[in-house]
């Protein structure tokens, strides 16, 4: 381990600021109402969250499925804190204009979502993250779905607007701006893991007995994943309010768990890269390449056969259990995309190359 | 000399089973002790204890002076027991050198983690040679040794060691004992359970011989090996 910069740190930075940069060009160029953004912004946000959840299943072995619930926290938080004053009664129609009736920036939102997000992840991991396995799945995914019907209960009306739509606050235009946001939340993790927290986290995953043999505090540190997965997940909530522009508890359905989960799992559990991949994918085809299943289509007279409104999901649906039958490593394994594996990679099929042709001029 | 670490009257029940029944005994520092005895005789559960894996419901359990009995296992580390575990259990996703960090998690001193890492590849070479392969992919034999490092990361004055032998070949086995002493000879306290008592008896400075849940004999390691009941039962000699 040297502290020098090594070549592939320095091509992997420009790759990032690359991409960034594309985005910027391509937003500027296009038609910024193309079905590549809507992808791209829902891609970056679904990549945060996926991430978020790859933290606890891949890195940490917690099989939680409570993903959906943190990120209706931080949708609401972010909608709650930043309806401007004078909106408020219109949004509030209900309830007179609410009770809160101050509003603040977006960035520190956007941080008060996911602080909101990790407090419920405390309280609620106290007693949840003594159990194991699929219970501990059983019990994340409860409560979930408590969360959802509670910010719909009437009696929270001045702050939750009930079961009425959050809007008018703050949303974004730029596709930088998600990707942004999510390209720092990721870093972060990624830091985590390679830190000696997130080593700690990867031996309670291989074997806790040994872990806690070797001094890991098993509780303390399932308890601090637990609770930054769900601080991620809340700022991941909150960018989707703002890319959806509008806020309703209903639609952060268990079903939004699954999609992330099915992100995870395509992209290799154990893998960031793989997450961010797959999240990309995963998006692009259920809003974009996929959408023709639904729409019935006619060559000449001929009506192509299937083709009709949900179509689209009986596809989807195969393509998973594919993946799940006879592709489980996912697209990644539990290895990461890095550009020092590409480069030896070449050197190696250089020195391959080279060894052939050496080989030739011998004979 | 006083004791390291002394047990007294120690009690553990599993679910209505007494799997221990009141053990006592004592490590001296710089000793090997070696608890032997057959299956289900108490020797992991004892191990166990000691760590706070499992809560004792009688007796204590001191060391250096101080009570540990209902201490949680990170503080136990930190004061300097650590334990290999029975079938090694390394940390199979993670490389060698991975292994060995997490073995000094608790440690802070970085230049002394540095200084570990590099005598733990002295005393068990081959685990250099792999420092970047993922532990799954070792041999059992070298998942011992990294399981020994990886304990010896932790800085510890008392390192438990539950059956190393387990399922190694005899040249293997061979070489851990020797490992074993040497580490002992470097200034660690060493408690070892084994079924291959013969092996243990040879290098230990005394020996507990423990049947269900009780200890029924001690004696130094050459008394035990000569005893005639001990020879019978644990060495399958006459």
């Amino acid at each position: 381990m040297t502290k020098k910069i090594s070549t592939s740190t320095i091509i992997s930075a420009a790759l990032v600021v690359f991409l960034f940069a594309l985005v910027f060009v391509l937003e500027k160029v296009m038609n910024p109402y193309s079905m590549l953004f809507v992808v791209l912004k829902k891609g970056a946000i679904y990549a945060l969250v996926a991430v978020s959840m790859n933290l606890l299943n891949g890195f940490t072995g917690l099989f939680s499925l409570g993903q959906a619930g943190f990120m209706l926290i931080g949708a609401y938080t972010y909608a709650i804190f930043t309806i401007p004053a004078d909106q408020r009664l219109s949004v509030y129609q209900y309830f007179d204009g609410g009770i809160i009736d101050f509003s603040i920036p977006v960035i520190p939102a956007l941080i008060l979502a996911g602080l909101a997000a990790a407090f419920f992840a405390f309280l609620i991991g106290l007693p949840v993250l003594r159990l194991k396995s699929d219970y501990l799945a059983i019990a994340t995914l409860g409560f979930a779905e408590i969360i959802r019907a509670f910010f719909q209960w009437d009696a929270l009306g001045p702050v939750t607007n009930g079961s009425n739509l959050l809007k008018k606050f703050p949303t974004f235009d730029s596709t930088i701006f998600p990707f942004a946001v999510a390209g720092i939340c990721i870093a972060l993790i990624v830091m985590l893991i390679n830190s000696s927290y997130g080593r700690a986290f990867k031996a309670i995953r291989d074997d806790e007995i040994a872990a806690e043999a070797m001094g890991i505090n098993l509780f303390k540190h399932k308890e601090m994943a637990f609770v930054i997965s769900s601080f991620f997940a809340g700022v991941g909530g909150a960018l989707l309010a703002m890319y959806q522009t509008t806020v309703q508890a209903m639609a952060f359905k268990s079903a939004m768990t699954y999609e992330i989960l099915l992100i995870v799992v395509i992209g290799g559990i154990g893998s960031v890269t793989g997450s961010v991949i797959a999240s990309f994918l995963f998006i692009a085809c259920s809003e974009w390449w996929l959408r023709f299943l639904d729409t019935e289509t006619f060559i000449g007279a001929w009506q192509v056969p299937l083709l009709r409104s949900g179509f689209r999901k009986v596809v989807f649906a195969v393509i998973i259990m594919a993946v799940v039958l006879f592709y489980r490593q996912g697209i990644m394994g539990n290895r990461e995309f890095s550009v020092d594996r590409l480069l030896k990679k070449r050197q190696k099929f250089i020195e391959k190359q080279a060894a052939k042709k050496a080989s030739k001029e011998g004979r | 000399m006083s004791s390291l670490l002394e047990i007294r009257d120690l009690k553990v029940n599993y679910g209505g089973i007494e799997a221990l029944k009141g053990i006592s005994f004592n490590v001296k520092e710089g000793e090997i002790v070696t608890l032997i005895g057959a299956n289900g005789a108490g020797k992991s559960t004892t191990l166990r204890s000691i760590m706070s894996v499992v809560t004792p419901s009688a007796g204590s359990i001191c060391y250096n002076g101080e009570d540990i009995t209902h201490m949680p296992t990170d503080e136990i580390v930190k004061r300097g027991i650590v334990l290999v575990p029975e079938g090694r259990r390394v940390f199979p996703n993670l490389t060698v050198l991975e292994n060995l960090r997490i073995g000094a998690y608790l440690r802070t001193d970085k230049e002394g983690i540095e200084a570990d890492i590099k005598h733990v590849y002295s005393l068990f070479p081959r685990l250099e040679e792999r420092s970047w392969q993922q532990a799954g992919t070792l041999s059992g034999g070298e998942q011992q040794m990294l399981a020994v490092g990886r304990a010896l990361m932790a800085k510890p004055r008392l390192i438990m060691m539950d059956e190393p032998s387990l399922g190694l070949a005899p040249l293997v086995v061979k070489d851990i004992f020797s490992i074993i002493r040497r580490i002992n000879q470097e200034g660690t306290t060493v408690l070892l359970i084994e079924q291959n008592a013969n092996a243990a008896l040879k290098i230990a400075n005394r020996g507990y011989v423990m049947q269900t849940g009780n200890v029924t004999m001690t004696g130094t390691g050459l008394e035990l090996l000569n005893d005639q009941s001990v020879r019978e039962a644990y060495l399958g000699k006459k």
